[in-house]
């Protein structure tokens, strides 16, 4: 039976009081306080003075332009890393010291918030973002389409999430962030009653819309908006990955948002889903978030799979080898992925004949997962490799994944598993095929696709020294935790007694920093080729010279339109095939192009949602109201906003397709 | 687990090789290397690619569904230690383990004592335990004993196991239960047949009762819980604790679930059950059962 909260309730202001904000009695947490207020004030302070404010309105918040919303997916991501790494540096430094007597510097409490915090924000608002980015960004100009099916919808679908990010960035200062690990699995039958679990399920809840809305929008862009002759089976890999991510996105996240229903009502209303009491069971909870969350880890992965697919194609300068069987690998993870749930809790003691059942269903997906990697290796067979730093990010994933994924494997041998599980071993695996293949991909994916996006290339020495960091740092830092692993120790404890551990906890320390190098040099990448973009200009718009998909064909960065005319395809690797049969680009001819209005609505709309959350998190129960009505008329006015769409005319497409003849014919 | 490794060693390095040998070989500086950018299908290399790891899947199924059938914890134990037979007539030893929020609590009903945060066995007995918790799922983990397994409140699990060797062990919580969860670890002594029969006699010394009154205060949350010993334990209390009825006045589940099961009590007493007037006690629970029963019988 849920208690009822004992926190002291008023009704202008709900649950908040004094106490609500840490930084009283935390000094961690306030001089981070005060480092973001001076970072945000500097920020604004030089927004106002460079007059940013209009552009940054008009050209980005109400863009609708599926590039510039993927850019801005892109720089969620990124800025978010940044606080979750924060987080995994905390717990690495508490882990080192904290032994014997020493019991850290992190109070238990601290600490517990500080974990949850790190995987809900590395899963939710660094991986998604930067994975949907990437399909936003990428998918229309792949499949030779103006924008998405629907662009307004993309906006909103980005600003929802935002507004997760946001709420969890909130809960640093005002309140606490749960405690509950990241998929809330722990202190369910107590009811624990802070706003910690709250600020989660709202932050989740919010973003989710954004992220099952943009499922939907990106499926449908890929069924419908096809450029002429481009059947399924002549769509670019890292499209089909996308598609199938996206069915998975759209048939599982409704799972995980009613699980998070549930559990609200058991926090709100009383009701017993998943407490221990009148027949609530909280196994029900677990069984459902892993039904959720296995699908998750391959909505994570596919994607990358598909950027890796265009990259080692690219840099070998050599058709993908095995197009369809990559297809057909790709299909079958999509839909075994969904039977392999329960190998999260084989030790719930569910019986021999069920767990062998899961654990063998587990190996399966290895196969085709294999035959993958077979596909990249023999892609590079009788190619002629250039080594940029995708291709290093390619080869290194390519090795560090292959140890990862035999390290699930193992995991998946149930009576292995029943000495494994929950041990720092589980830890080490996962971040193996998290860093060293989601992680590596976009990684890689980014230094391919910037050129496409700005016009200009990324210096590859600071490249380079990122991709050898990360590498380096990551196997100094896990490979201690698969040893400590194997030694029997688990996950999420904020202190050991056992001294002969510590040395291992702390070579995972110094793995962490040379991470943090890697993390540093990436942004010094950013900054040094921002400097240099003149020497490092793409005139061509064909990048690397070898680029075979349709987003080469078009200049670098894309008109907004992408495409004066839309493409025909002939084969796989569209551009490769255009230009082996002397593609001659259009220069006359051209038509008004009709195209979607920018609007703030999705701003607004989810801006008012996140106030929603905000309000529900903290029992304002005045504010909910409010913003609930504000939601729904908000959403009402915009369904009569006619002004939905211009036309670029001709004249303006000539001019724009004229100056790109000049640039090409200026750098032959 | 070894062998698992082994055969899949047998793809892992080998691609590992190939990605570093063909990256080194097929560099854009290395112009003797053959180039062939239209080479992207081999009939023959795809049935490979695809069926040696189906093959090594195929070998590693058949070994995982041996050894999870073999090891799974409900199964009752076929030898003591690879070189000694399992005698028959030996009881295993039953321990009953409640996982609480922070702490563990050993019921021993054979020997009639409890303890907290201290658990022992005579070498070579087979050892039956059976869990469950009070309110956060927590898991039962002894690494020198045998695998983990889940405490779920209003659930039982259990795990068969045996100690080989006379020690002092590391036992913990292997699942994250929250803020105590660190301290929740407790020692493991694997002991001689005398020494475990001092051991028990430690806390038949103690002159403590385990009852429901005590069992309350103890099941409030505390953090590195010193060890505790219990004379004795009133009978029938690991079962409300399983089913969640310690304290006083509060139903059963086994006894909620039974009369649900049945169409619930308002149904049977419509279906003409003589029912006490409290069904929720223990006694008149079994009652209930049993009136259950035999009206299944009579419609027979």
């Amino acid at each position: 039976m849920s208690e009822p909260t004992t926190m002291p309730h008023d009704p202008l202001l709900g649950r908040i009081t004094w106490d609500s904000i840490p930084m009283v009695h935390e000094p961690i947490v306030l001089w981070t306080f005060i480092a973001v207020v001076l970072g945000g004030l500097v920020m604004l302070a030089a927004l106002t003075k460079f007059k940013l404010w209009g552009p940054l309105w008009r050209d980005w918040i109400c863009s609708i332009d599926h590039k510039k919303i993927g850019i801005m997916y892109i720089i969620l991501g990124i800025v978010m890393l940044l606080r979750g790494f924060a987080d995994a540096v905390m717990m690495r430094i508490q882990q080192a010291m904290a032994f014997g007597d020493n019991l850290g510097y992190l109070p238990p409490h601290h600490y517990d918030q500080i974990f949850t915090a790190h995987g809900v924000i590395m899963i939710f608002f660094v991986a998604m973002p930067l994975v949907t980015g990437f399909m936003n960004y990428l998918i229309p100009l792949q499949i030779g389409a103006r924008d998405v099916s629907f662009p307004f919808l993309n906006n909103f679908s980005f600003w929802m999430t935002t507004t997760g990010a946001i709420l969890v960035m909130v809960s640093l200062f005002l309140g606490e962030f749960s405690t509950s690990g990241w998929l809330a699995l722990s202190n369910l039958g107590n009811q624990n009653p802070g706003v910690g679990l709250d600020y989660y399920i709202w932050a989740l809840q919010l973003s989710g819309v954004g992220t099952t809305l943009s499922g939907i929008n990106l499926i449908v862009t890929i069924i419908k908006m096809r450029a002429p002759g481009m059947n399924l089976m002549k769509m670019p890999v890292f499209v089909w990955t996308s598609l199938c991510t996206n069915a998975l996105i759209v048939a599982s996240f409704p799972i995980l948002t009613a699980a998070l229903v549930l559990m609200s009502m058991d926090r709100y209303f009383g009701t017993n889903f998943f407490t221990n009491e009148l027949g609530g069971n909280p196994m029900l909870y677990v069984n459902l978030i892993w039904i959720w969350g296995h699908p998750e880890v391959y909505i994570l992965i596919l994607p990358v799979f598909g950027i890796f697919s265009e990259i080692v194609a690219t840099y070998s300068k050599k058709r993908l080898f095995g197009y369809t069987s990559m297809v057909y690998a790709t299909v079958c993870i999509t839909v075994l992925s969904w039977l392999v749930w329960l190998h999260h809790f084989f030790t719930m003691g569910s019986g021999a004949a069920v767990n062998t059942f899961f654990g063998i269903t587990t190996m399966i997906i290895s196969i085709p997962t294999g035959a993958k990697i077979f596909n990249w290796l023999f892609t590079m067979y009788k190619g002629r490799i250039e080594f940029k730093p995708p291709m290093l990010w390619t080869i290194g994933f390519m090795c560090t994944f292959a140890i990862g994924g035999m390290t699930g494997v193992l995991l998946a041998v149930p009576p292995a598993d029943f000495v494994l599980h929950n041990s720092l071993f589980l830890i080490a695996h996962f971040h193996n095929v998290i860093i060293g293949g989601v992680v590596f991909g976009l990684l890689a994916g980014i230094n391919y696709w910037f050129p496409k996006a700005f016009g200009y290339r990324l210096n590859e020495f600071w490249g380079k020294v990122s991709f050898w960091c990360w590498l380096v740092g990551f196997w100094v830092a896990f490979t201690p935790l698969y040893i400590l692993g194997l030694m029997g120790v688990t996950r999420r404890a904020n202190h050991f007694d056992d001294q002969s551990l510590q040395i291992w906890f702390v070579i995972a320390a110094v793995g962490v920093a040379i991470i943090a190098a890697g993390i540093g040099a990436f942004l010094l990448q950013l900054v040094v080729s921002y400097f240099q973009r003149d020497k490092l200009r793409d005139n061509n718009g064909d990048t690397w010279g070898s680029g075979r998909t349709l987003e080469w064909a078009t200049s670098s960065p894309p008109p907004v339109y992408n495409f004066a005319k839309t493409p025909v395809v002939h084969d796989v690797d569209a551009w490769w095939d255009m230009k082996k049969h002397g593609y001659q680009r259009p220069t006359k001819g051209f038509e008004d192009l009709h195209m979607p209005s920018n609007t703030g609505a999705g701003f607004v709309i989810s801006m008012i949602a996140m106030v929603l959350g905000f309000a529900l998190i903290w029992h304002v129960w005045w504010l909910a109201i409010v913003s609930f009505i504000g939601v729904v008329v908000s959403s009402i006015i915009h369904t009569f906003n006619y002004n939905r769409d211009y036309y670029i005319p001709a004249a303006e497409v000539q001019a724009t397709e004229d100056a790109r003849t000049e640039q090409l014919a200026r750098h032959v | 687990m070894v062998t698992a490794t082994l055969l899949m060693l047998v793809i892992i390095v080998p691609v590992i090789l190939l990605t570093l040998l063909f990256a080194w070989k097929y560099r854009q500086s290395n112009n003797e290397a053959e180039y062939d950018p239209e080479w992207h299908h081999s009939t023959a290399l795809e049935l490979v690619i695809w069926s040696v790891p189906l093959i090594i899947i195929i070998a590693l199924g058949t070994l995982t569904w041996i050894t999870t059938h073999k090891l799974d914890p409900y199964r009752p134990l076929d030898r003591i230690s690879e070189t000694k037979p399992l005698d028959p007539n030996v009881k295993p030893l039953e321990v009953q383990v409640v996982a609480m929020d922070w702490k563990w609590m050993f019921i021993y009903p054979e020997q009639g004592i409890a303890t907290v945060n201290e658990l022992a066995a005579p070498v070579d007995r087979p050892i039956l335990f059976k869990l469950t918790a009070t309110n956060t799922m927590s898991a039962f983990y002894v690494p020198d004993l045998a695998g983990m397994i889940y405490a779920m409140p209003g659930m039982q699990t259990q795990l068969n196991a045996v100690i080989n060797r006379e020690g002092v062990f590391r036992g913990l919580n292997s699942h994250y239960s929250g803020a105590g969860f660190s301290g929740m670890t407790f020692k493991f002594h694997g002991l001689s047949n005398e020494g475990f029969d001092a051991w028990v006699q430690k806390a038949k010394d103690e002159n403590t009762v385990l009852d429901r009154d005590s069992y309350l205060n103890l099941v409030k949350p505390s953090e590195r819980h010193p060890v505790t010993r219990f004379s004795s334990v009133q009978e029938g209390l690991y079962d409300r604790v399983l089913n969640m009825c310690v304290e006083e006045g509060k139903m059963c589940m086994h006894h909620m679930m039974a009369i649900d099961a049945a169409g619930g009590a308002a149904y049977m007493k419509a279906a003409g059950l003589n029912l006490p007037d409290d069904v929720c006690s223990v006694e008149n629970a079994d009652q209930v059962v049993a009136l259950m029963d035999q009206r299944a019988l009579a419609q027979q």
